[in-house]
């Protein structure tokens, strides 16, 4: 009884002296930094949305339709960054657009990282028929470019944000299943699992509770780099006319909407793609970041 | 070698079957009935519906569709198009060479831009110019391309009037397919400014395709040079008095590009997902806009075969380089 109150404190300080040791090397690149904070700005902004946008997403201003930013000639102050073709407030659809690319992002990045994990840890734990059935399929889905099975599977699904989402997320998935099963085949004749084993530890503890949090920083990595894919994946199929539909404001179906007027509005697509590749850059930024930090073979270079 | 190479054949053919039957269950698990998909009808009487199920075979058991599915791709029959009643196989191939022209171009132009950008950056590494070259990199890795052809539409095709806005070749000109390249096809043709429409055609979507690769081929060259410099070969080379630029071109460059082929055989995958965004923005009459536009108009026999006959290429390209990269590395021959 003693020994376990004892253990824990111990335990959490270890804990915390390692994410001591991870922010110090993640915090030496500035450009992680920089992602990180533009980031955090993003969340903010994605949770304020409501409180923040000078305008709702969807309301029209007739007849105020294509005004350009509020800087330039003709431009309407209550407009900062001018209106769209039906007369809406590009600013507010930007800010409201920003929940639907985290949201994406952390939807998607969700359902390939539990697929892909619990693929992973079947076929590397178990080997065997399993194995391959698993590792097969995974090849078949990578065999295909990725834009074109999620437009494949968009077109059997239906048009749509949630659709397209399991499409990107089944995309994906393969990344993980193949990350976790090299690491659990790497990790699975350890001693420390042995031991686990010895002690009459079952299937399920070794695969969850004792292989998995030692395969967790290659999985970190790569689920920040499926959150960015994710998100550009998601704003083309939306720029395809197959992703999210109008009116909803995500960024890849506002430049669907955009594109007729390239010509006499420009800002109509400036601003929703710039606000696409800051966020997928802000992302890569964090994921180059935490490579580093989590790369025991850089660290000592 | 041969070994290897039937090696990877063995590996290849599950996923070659999986392919077939994606593209098999492609039309089956579609929204409605499938055999009115296939037929792109609606309405039809029972009796015509009855003569289609025969016509598609649908009357028989699934397993014997497959082997029919399977038979008719042996023979080069990929079924008609519902839209313009073409054979497919003969539409993909007009298409195919659009597309690999416009991929062609930009992975010369990744490779070109790309390898020098990063062996540059490695042998600065950590001055501004690397910073610099690398920061430029993440942010075309991260690039939205198809946002990104727009505004290259808008600057220089709106704005500066420099390049035209889509298509492959000026209406002015009709050229008569040789290889399919119009690059070369304009230049047998021999009419004045044929080749030079080609061109102005094709720079801004080579920009648009090549974006990502270059970057990726960049990031990817730094870091095996920075790899291979770190290596001892190479600081003897150093130490034996050679020149910093004998060391890195014939040293360090000829095993840090290694892993590059890979990278850039990698890139295949890319550059087709690409090219379906590419040639959406710029009309370019290749197998992507095809997809795109069968989607839209329910073109339901186009997306099975262009599924089909994309995944082929892929996997045709991949073991190519797999093959180059075993006569590049012969370790990997023996593992």
């Amino acid at each position: 009884m003693t020994a376990t109150t004892e253990i824990a404190p111990v335990v959490s300080a270890r804990r915390f002296a390692g994410l001591r040791e991870f922010w110090h090397y993640f915090s030496q690149s500035r450009g992680a930094v920089l992602g990180l904070i533009i980031f955090v700005l993003l969340i903010l902004i994605a949770l304020a949305a409501p409180l923040i946008a000078p305008h709702a997403p969807n309301e029209q201003f007739k007849p105020l339709f294509l005004l350009p930013p509020a800087w330039s000639p003709g431009g309407d102050p209550r407009f900062l960054l001018g209106t769209d073709p039906v007369g809406r407030d590009i600013l507010s659809r930007l800010i409201f657009g920003s929940q639907f690319s985290l949201l994406i992002g952390v939807i998607v990045v969700t359902l390939s990282v539990l697929g892909g994990i619990t693929l992973g840890l079947l076929a590397g734990y178990f080997r065997g028929w399993v194995d391959v059935v698993i590792m097969r399929i995974m090849d078949l889905i990578l065999a295909f470019p990725p834009l074109l099975l999620a437009l494949v599977l968009v077109t059997i699904l239906g048009p749509g944000l949630i659709n397209a989402m399991l499409a990107i997320a089944l995309t994906l998935q393969p990344y993980f299943a193949r990350l976790v099963r090299a690491a659990v085949m790497s990790e699975k004749n350890r001693e420390y699992v042995t031991s686990a084993r010895l002690a009459g530890a079952g299937h399920l503890r070794l695969m969850v509770l004792t292989i998995l949090p030692n395969t967790l920083a290659p999985l970190i990595v790569q689920a920040t780099l499926c959150f960015s894919d994710a998100i550009l994946a998601a704003a083309a199929l939306g720029f395809l006319g197959l992703g999210a539909q109008p009116p909803t404001p995500e960024w890849g179906t506002m430049l669907a909407n955009a594109r007729e007027f390239i010509q006499r509005a420009p800002w109509v697509v400036t601003f929703p793609g710039l606000c696409i590749l800051v966020t997928v850059l802000a992302i890569n930024l964090i994921g180059d970041g935490l490579r580093d930090a989590l790369d025991p073979k850089l660290k000592r270079s | 070698m041969l070994r290897f190479f039937l090696n990877k054949i063995a590996l290849i053919v599950p996923t070659l079957i999986g392919i077939t039957i994606c593209a098999f269950g492609f039309v089956r698990l579609l929204p409605g009935d499938p055999i009115l998909a296939l037929a792109g009808e609606h309405g039809v009487t029972p009796e015509r519906y009855e003569q289609l199920k025969i016509q598609f075979g649908f009357d028989r058991p699934i397993w014997e569709q497959y082997l029919k599915y399977i038979g008719d791709i042996l023979h080069g029959d990929f079924g008609t198009s519902i839209e313009t009643h073409r054979p497919v196989i003969q539409e993909f191939l007009t298409l195919f060479p659009a597309t690999v022209e416009l991929s062609l171009c930009a992975i010369i132009f990744a490779i070109v831009l790309g390898i020098p950008a990063g062996i540059f950056a490695a042998t600065r590494r950590g001055t501004v110019i690397d910073q610099g070259l690398m920061g430029t990199a993440l942010i075309g890795y991260s690039m939205p391309i198809f946002w990104w052809g727009l505004l290259l539409i808008i600057l220089f095709s709106g704005y500066l009037h420099w390049t035209p806005i889509s298509g492959r070749i000026d209406v002015r000109y009709f050229i008569r397919p040789t290889t399919g390249l119009l690059l070369i096809d304009s230049l047998l043709s021999g009419q004045k400014g044929a080749f030079q429409s080609v061109v102005s055609h094709l720079i801004l979507p080579t920009i648009v395709l090549g974006t990502i690769p270059l970057a990726v081929i960049a990031r990817q060259t730094r870091s095996a040079m920075l790899e291979v410099m770190g290596e001892d070969y190479v600081r003897t080379a150093r130490a034996k008095g050679l020149k910093a630029r004998r060391v890195i071109g014939l040293h360090a460059l000829r095993n840090a590009l290694i892993p590059v082929v890979t990278t850039i055989g990698l890139q295949v995958g890319v550059l087709l997902a690409g090219a379906i965004l590419t040639e959406t923005i710029f009309a370019w009459p290749g197998i992507g806009k095809w997809l795109v536009d069968a989607i839209f108009k329910r073109d339901y026999v186009v997306v099975q075969s262009s599924l089909l006959l994309v995944a082929l290429v892929v996997m045709g390209v991949n073991l190519i380089v797999d093959l180059l990269y075993a006569v590049i590395n012969p370790r990997i021959r023996v593992q």
